[in-house]
């Protein structure tokens, strides 16, 4: 039983930073009909973001947390105001070979100066240690860790179905121009929708720095993930995507306990049968 | 089709000074030329009616105005600024405000949330209780969904919205089309009080029979220019050739 809860934890961690980043590639997909494929590798950059703070400026961990979004966020805004922004109208294929590229080359960068293994970047203090629950032991950061994700993942949820803002956001995704003619600066608020997105892979990024280390590959093996499922649950909702996202996880979890073999298929699996039940995704609206 | 394609501005009403003129405009869709030299212009309190035919370039020449034609070429002043290379944000924050003939609503937004998206661009906006009280329709179903009202609610909700935004001119473009005679009555009322209020107004419409009962002027539109014009006043000496022009 024990091995049980554990995997079911180490499910519902995964499925956090599944859910952040499905969460950012849907919120930037629906504004800039780009599939991002750079979310990996500035999820990556989070996680260095807040390492660098560290050690180069004794900026603990709960600064960072405020600090590597930002920071991150704005390097994606400089990447839609200098490259992005020409891809509008053009076909899906050329935004995700710009976004693929721009990955290859933040990649490549990190991977040159830091080689392919991993820093260590250690639990803050207030969240070392763990708690009997009774029935498992909780390490309490990666409780912290789901906890936080969750909400970070209903706030996103909430400024866009039910603020002003979201409105404006909701309403530019399904047609820009005649927003844009009302008088809201739509390109500006799709500079920002991205470094939203962006900075919610680098929020991921540097909560996972204390569990997985940081690497500069570290992205580049999740987004595959990542994206697989994005496809299950389908690019057009938010709720869809924060669901998949933790569920996917879990069931990753529950593979590894009861058929350890298939865990690093699963998500693969369920995707192919989605695709071939309902080719939009669960919660897609066809393009 | 008359020979001259330039026409006499036709007689000013008595109203305020202009507020917009168009002076040769011209606009492309892609490669396709579609606007050869637009010439019109509107006075303040005014209600001005484009008429023609399907495809002449009407919907061409608001969405023009409102910026949002990616090639076009000649002088669109607003208030004396000349606005023909100015983004369509920026339009809209000088006091232009568009009703697009599909109307715009979203379907991701409930009624609500659609009708308080335009942001206020300068003060003088109707309140909301005004804007209740001219589509009472509108109170009782704020928290439906955009799209789930009918043809008449949406085509209310797609004016409603820009009367709150304080912009003074106002662009609908045919808001009767595919209307009941009810509603067709209600919209023709609902201008005549925004007209009353002191809102100006650049309409689109097939149908004369509506436009009649609310226009100052009309200036007809042709294969992308204007081709006449005249003043309600001249409309029922006008009417043959009105007949001629749009072919009903
Ligand atoms: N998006 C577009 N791309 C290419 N051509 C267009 C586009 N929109 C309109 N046109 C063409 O421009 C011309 C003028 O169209 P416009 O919509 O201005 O006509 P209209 O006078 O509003 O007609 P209607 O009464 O049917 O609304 C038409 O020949 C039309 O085919
Ligand atoms: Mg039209």
């Amino acid at each position: 039983m024990q091995a049980l809860y554990a995997q079911l934890l180490v499910g519902l961690i995964n499925g956090s930073f599944y859910a952040l980043l499905s969460l950012g590639l849907a919120v930037i997909f629906g504004m800039l009909n780009i599939i991002n494929f750079a979310h990996g590798a500035l999820y990556m950059m989070g996680a260095f973001v807040a390492y660098f703070l560290l050690n180069l400026g004794g900026i603990n961990y709960w600064w960072a947390l405020l600090f590597a979004p930002i920071i991150v966020g704005i390097f994606g805004m400089i990447l839609e105001r200098t490259m992005l922004k020409f891809l509008t109208g053009l076909d899906h294929l050329y935004g995700l070979l710009l976004t693929f590229g721009i990955a290859l080359i933040v990649q490549g960068v990190f991977q040159n100066y830091f080689g392919s293994s991993g820093l260590p970047y250690s639990i803050p203090d207030q969240l070392k240690g763990g708690m009997n629950l009774g029935f498992m032991f909780l390490p309490i950061y990666r409780g912290w860790v789901v906890i936080f994700s969750l909400v970070v993942c209903l706030a996103t949820w909430f400024l866009i179905e039910k603020t002003r803002l979201g409105a404006n956001l909701r309403a530019a995704t399904e047609n820009p121009t005649l927003v844009r003619a009302f008088g809201i600066n739509v390109p500006r608020m799709i500079t920002l929708t991205y470094g939203l997105g962006v900075g919610l892979a680098a929020l991921a990024g540097v909560l996972s720095a204390p569990i997985n280390q940081v690497r500069p590959l570290m992205g580049a093996d999740l987004i595959i993930v990542v994206f697989a499922v994005v496809v299950i649950g389908g690019m057009g909702s938010i709720m869809g995507s924060i669901i998949t996202g933790f569920a996917l996880g879990v069931i990753e979890g529950l593979t590894k306990y009861f058929y350890p073999e298939a865990s690093n298929t699963v998500v693969f699996v369920l995707m192919v049968l989605v695709l071939l039940v309902k080719p939009t995704g669960l919660t897609g609206r066809a393009a | 089709m008359p020979e001259t394609a330039m026409v006499d501005a036709p007689a000013k009403a008595a109203t305020g000074g202009n507020i917009l003129q168009v002076r040769n405009l011209e606009a492309w869709y892609g490669e396709s030329h579609i606007l050869h030299g637009i010439d019109f212009d509107v006075n303040a309190g005014e209600v001005v009616t484009l008429l023609g035919r399907n495809g002449a370039g009407k919907t061409t020449t608001l969405k023009s105005i409102m910026g949002i034609i990616g090639k076009r070429a000649g002088s669109i002043k607003f208030n004396n600024q000349d606005i023909i290379r100015a983004t369509s944000d920026k339009i809209a924050r000088m006091g232009i405000a568009f009703c697009p003939e599909e109307r715009g609503i979203f379907s991701s937004l409930d009624v609500r949330e659609n009708l308080l998206l335009p942001p206020v661009v300068r003060p003088g906006g109707l309140p909301l209780e005004q804007i209740f009280d001219l589509f009472p329709n509108l109170k009782e179903r704020l928290n439906s969904q955009g799209t789930k009202l009918s043809g008449g609610e949406q085509q209310m909700l797609a004016i409603a919205r820009i009367l709150r935004t304080g912009a003074r001119f106002l662009m609908l473009d045919e808001p009767t089309e595919g209307l009941a005679p009810v509603i067709i009555q209600q919209i023709g009322h609902t201008i005549a009080r925004l007209k009353k209020e002191g809102f100006t107004i650049l309409l689109v419409e097939q149908n004369f029979r509506f436009a009649s009962t609310v226009a100052d002027r009309y200036y007809v539109v042709e294969h992308g220019k204007i081709i006449d014009g005249f003043s309600n006043a001249e409309l029922a000496a006008n009417m043959d050739k009105l007949h001629t022009y749009l072919g009903v």
